[in-house]
């Protein structure tokens, strides 16, 4: 499998703080890259990164070949890849709808195929249709936050902690839906929850104070008890 | 009953004014989160230059059209050169808007001269129609149709249209549009120039209205739209248009029954709705 996207040692400054301080990691096309650590380790900060929203001051990253590094965030997200935020960046006052319309960069018949495809998969959407987004509830909020990611045929998808705060039946909606997208897209997932992340990840990269740790299968970190205890406080 | 009448229609003529200066402001602050006080500037350039275009052509159409240009290319120019560099800051928007603004205001006196400029009202808009006791002043009537047909026109770009869907969701999450593949700078800037097109067609009108034009005018009405778009709300379209008629008839009925308290009904107007909701009769946020 060819490697979709390269993020060699990168440095992020916020402020006067240094939060990345080092990570690196390959996401390879048709997979789940699951980035793992304690809260504060520098996972959404590195997939912030990697949109261009808190550029990087030193390393690079590299998509399809391509230095994005320092290119502007509506850039990289037009090459194709789409962001699913923590807080879901959900626009309250627009309805389903409408949040899916602002999306869509384009309306033609393959566009509006594409959002059929879309509704299909959260079928809550289609139900919820002309609802406010702020009026959603946390798993249909997440629901229409990875659709509108998923909308534009995204090369790759950046997932900030999907099942934050959802019921345990919603997480499971939550995941089912992340295993079809894979299907059609790789993805990059930020997940403290390691059932799930463990369940739906090809690959693993461990990050701790801002730096990567350690990289490889997920099916060789299930097995590997310290390492989960050492830096996922789990096992 | 007929005085009622006179200063409803007065208040609302005012309101409408004042709107179309708010309405651009409010967009300005909800969506860049720029404090523009250059734009009573703006306003005070589409005053001036309606009332040129107007002698030169003797179309008051024409005079409306090209206030309108003037207020675009230098609503562009403003947000090229003045606020490209200050976004985020908001002392320095206030310290180099507030600049601009005396620049603005000075330019007009090099370009038009120092003295105040008379301001004709087109023949077609002169005069009065008598409904039994009631005078209705023509060109009143026809600044409340033009505000309201403005407020129509927008609210349906807002609402009905795909870059009308991009600037509320820009107001609501800036970031989240950009990471949707929107290149949200470029928004701002037509955001600017609309917002800046607004204030010059308000100045246009309020030429005719008020008889004569003249430099410092910019500054009193910006005062004026400030209130309201405190009052209805940042970023709030339809909470401009409201609180802009609120403060329009709080002003003309004032005036009227309490004159010594007319200038401070609008600061007393806005520090009621501050206790009660500080947010604004309206919000935009999402």
């Amino acid at each position: 499998m060819s490697i979709l996207l390269k993020v060699d040692n990168i440095h992020t400054h916020i402020g006067q703080y240094h939060i990345l301080q080092g990570v690196s990691f390959e996401a390879k096309e048709g997979e789940v890259s699951v980035l793992l650590g304690r809260n504060g380790a520098g996972k959404t900060t590195t997939l912030k990164t990697i949109m261009g929203l808190t550029p990087a001051t030193s390393g690079t990253v590299t998509f399809l070949n391509e230095g994005i590094t320092k290119n502007a965030t509506h850039h990289i997200a037009s090459n194709g890849i789409g962001y699913v935020p923590e807080d879901q960046g959900i626009f309250g006052a627009l309805t389903v709808e409408e949040n899916l319309k602002v999306a869509m960069r384009k309306e033609d018949d393959a566009a509006r195929e594409r959002q059929e495809y879309v509704l299909e998969l959260f079928p809550d959407l289609k139900k919820y249709w002309k609802k406010e987004g702020g009026h959603l509830s946390g798993g249909q909020k997440q629901m229409l936050s990875m659709a509108r990611a998923f909308i534009n045929d995204s090369k790759l998808l950046l997932i900030d902690e999907p099942s934050k705060g959802l019921a345990p039946v919603v997480i499971e909606k939550v995941m089912e839906a992340i295993v079809e997208m894979k299907k059609q897209t790789t993805i990059i997932l930020v997940e403290q929850n390691f059932i799930m992340a463990s369940r739906i990840g090809d690959t693993y990269t461990l990050i701790d104070d801002g730096e990567t740790v350690q990289s490889g299968q997920m099916s060789e970190l299930v097995q590997n008890e310290e390492l989960k205890r050492q830096y996922l406080g789990i096992g | 009953m007929e005085l009622i009448i006179n200063l409803l229609i007065n208040g609302l003529a005012t309101g409408m004014l004042i709107f179309l200066l708010a309405a651009g402001l409010t967009l300005i602050f909800g969506l860049m989160d720029v404090l523009n006080f250059a734009h009573g500037g703006l306003f005070a350039w589409g005053a001036f230059s309606g009332v040129w275009f107007y002698g030169l052509t003797n179309s008051f159409t024409v005079a409306i059209i090209g206030a309108i240009l003037t207020g675009i290319v230098l609503g562009f120019i403003t947000e090229k050169l003045i606020i490209t560099p200050v976004y985020g800051n908001h002392i320095q928007q206030i310290l180099i808007t507030l600049g601009f603004m005396i620049v603005l205001s000075e330019m007009l006196k090099v370009v038009f001269g120092p003295n105040q400029l008379a301001a004709k009202t087109p023949p077609l808009l002169s005069g009065s129609w008598e409904i039994g006791d009631v005078i209705i002043i023509k060109y009143r009537l026809f600044i409340i149709i033009v505000g309201l047909i403005v407020f129509g026109v927008f609210q349906f770009i807002l609402k009905r249209t795909k870059i009308g869907l991009i600037v509320r969701a820009g107001v609501m999450n800036k970031e989240m549009v950009q990471a949707l593949g929107i290149n949200i700078k470029q928004v701002f800037l037509y955001v600017f120039m609309a917002g800046a097109a607004l204030a010059a067609l308000g100045g246009a009108l309020m030429a005719p209205y008020s008889g004569v034009v003249y430099a410092e005018m910019g500054m009193e009405f910006a005062i004026l739209a400030f209130i309201v778009v405190v009052i209805g709300g940042m970023g709030s379209f339809p909470g401009s248009l409201l609180a802009a008629i609120l403060v329009g008839l709080a002003g003309s009925f004032m005036a009227y029954y309490v004159p010594a308290l007319s200038l401070a009904v609008n600061m007393m107007l806005m520090a009621i709705v501050l206790i009660f909701r500080p947010q604004g009769l309206f919000t935009a946020k999402g």
